[in-house]
């Protein structure tokens, strides 16, 4: 559904962000980026996007290739950015003008349901919390079905507690329409326990490590014998992608952090 | 103490109805002789001897006409050239040096000019009025649009909004705020402005009441005429208020009416 060629990103101050990703994400397919502060995760989400131009190397979303921003592609960024002048209704349905008045309703209020927050759609975006926001946004991006579904970092801002209701209701998002998912994050717990497979990325300049498939069963056990597993083969990875190149990899006992930043 | 915002609007007549009163006291017991500075009972009388024979009428409609002339002229001329130069880094460097440097030649500068120019009567004066209305209203609009929060933008990118919807749906909506501000002290230059153009030569207009008190030796004229000022700049800096209310009732009304 999503293909990465070989795609490189120098910026115009001569940063070489990206270096030869390649990647392919199936229909459908969760996918989950993990990688050290600066190695390019975000710059690689804004290039499918169409946010910005890949130096070299092509993008395709099924069998068009990406050259700006696409109605296929939908992106959650890592705040919200609700327009403050739309309600949240008409914040859901910015995306959505082309549709009849009624069936733009009837999208925006299954849409705030899913999100637990059925009864919000008058209000405007000032009077809900970070994290009722953050769901509006990425109800916002559901709306428009997209094929794939960016998202950078959508849960940072907020607690783990927060964070966890956010989980349940993302997955239940994706059941509807099951869009395939490229999310960026810094908590190896949820890249675990949302994704089907973990990219870990090595920066200077950004490329991928390494890829780890989850292999559980849903919904994700974080107890379960198996998330442990596949949580120390990933923190693994990501302390190798902080170490000096060339430098073989040391097993170093750091199991006990998922917050590693 | 918890205080209603109906109360708080009346607690802003506490201080100018004390300092009548005061001021009042002071000439009736004697205190100070009332001559150059007539009580306010003096002055009301005035101006409601003046509104009898329906003279107040005529100057309050002639300033407002010309504010009103102004305001309307320098406001869409500053609101289309703010516009294009917040939106074109190209033209803001073309033309801004320029404009601020006529910004900050002194208003009464001008008047000779605008005199030989188009004569002494009205529209040299509504042009001087523009002249002062429009240069917050530019400002305003080109820092606004230079200050739209990129991130904003890209998400009318994301949508693939065409060039014309993502100004209609999200530069407009947000300079908004900034454009009414602009606009409000717009207004309040344009007041500004209108009595130094009736000082240049008016039978008519609150300018001329303040220019004939002085030559007649009627201070409560002077007075009454400033109060009307006040009073007609605070009216229409409300009306435009109202008008824009709608346009804002996403913002925080912790902020509401300044
Ligand atoms: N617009 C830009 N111009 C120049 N360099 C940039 C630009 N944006 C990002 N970079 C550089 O590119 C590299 C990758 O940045 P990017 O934002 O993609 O990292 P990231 O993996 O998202 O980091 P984080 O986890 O901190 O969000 C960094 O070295 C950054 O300094
Ligand atoms: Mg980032």
């Amino acid at each position: 559904m999503l293909r990465l060629d070989a795609l490189s990103k120098i910026y115009a101050d001569g940063t070489e962000a990206l270096q030869s990703v390649s990647l392919e994400l199936g229909a459908g397919e969760i996918v989950a980026l993990v990688g050290g502060s600066g190695c390019g995760k975000t710059t690689l989400l804004r290039l499918i996007a169409g946010l910005d131009t890949p130096s070299s190397g092509i993008i395709h979303v099924g069998s068009e290739e990406v050259r700006g921003p696409h109605a296929a592609v939908g992106i959650v960024f890592q705040e919200p950015r609700l327009l403050p002048w739309l309600t949240v209704a008409g914040n859901i349905g910015f995306g959505l003008e082309q549709l009849t008045t009624r069936e733009r309703q009837s999208r925006i209020d299954h849409a705030l349901d899913k999100v637990g927050l059925a009864t919000y759609g008058g209000r405007w975006p000032r009077e809900l919390s970070g994290g009722q926001q953050q769901r509006i946004a990425i109800a916002r991006a559901f709306v428009t079905m997209p094929k794939v579904l960016l998202l950078d970092e959508p849960f940072s801002a907020l607690d783990a507690f927060t964070r966890k209701s956010l989980h349940a209701h993302l997955l239940a998002l994706w059941q509807e329409t099951r869009p395939t998912i490229l999310m960026v994050t810094h908590d190896v717990e949820e890249a675990i326990t949302l994704a089907d497979r973990v990219v870990v990325m090595r920066p200077h300049p950004g490329r991928l490590l390494e890829t780890i498939s989850v292999n559980q069963p849903r919904p994700r056990d974080v107890l379960a014998v198996g998330f442990d597993k596949v949580k120390r083969r990933t923190l693994h990875a990501l302390d190798r992608s902080l170490q000096p190149e060339k430098q073989s990899a040391q097993a170093q006992g750091s199991d006990e952090f998922s917050h590693w930043w | 103490m918890s205080i209603s915002k109906n109360q708080l609007i009346w607690i802003g007549f506490v201080v100018p109805v004390l300092l009548a009163c005061v001021w009042e006291w002071a000439i009736g017991s004697g205190l100070v002789s009332g001559r150059l500075m007539p009580p306010p009972s003096v002055i009301f009388k005035t101006l409601q001897e003046l509104a009898k024979s329906g003279e107040l009428q005529l100057h309050c409609v002639a300033t407002l006409a010309r504010v009103g002339a102004g305001f309307a002229l320098g406001a869409l001329a500053g609101t289309l050239i703010g516009a294009i130069a917040g939106a074109s880094p190209f033209i803001r460097h073309l033309i801004d040096p320029t404009l601020q440097a006529l910004r900050a030649v002194p208003s009464i500068a001008w008047v000779p000019l605008f005199i030989l120019w188009m004569g002494i009567f009205e529209t040299s004066k509504v042009a001087l009025i523009a002249v002062g209305v429009f240069f917050p209203v530019y400002l305003g609009v080109a820092g606004a649009i230079i200050a739209i929060d990129r991130k904003l933008i890209e998400v009318g990118r994301v949508f693939r909004l065409t060039r014309w919807a993502m100004i209609r749906r999200v530069m407009l909506p947000a300079v908004m705020p900034a454009w009414i501000i602009a606009l409000r002290s717009g207004l309040g230059l344009g007041f500004m402005f209108v009595v130094a153009a009736e000082f240049m030569g008016a039978s008519e207009g609150l300018g001329f009441l303040l220019v004939d008190g002085q030559q007649m030796g009627k201070p409560a004229q002077i007075l009454g005429a400033i109060l009307t000022f006040a009073i007609l700049g605070k009216l229409t800096d409300a009306l435009l208020v109202l008008l824009s209310r709608p346009l804002l009732a996403w913002q925080d009304t912790v902020r509401e009416s300044l």
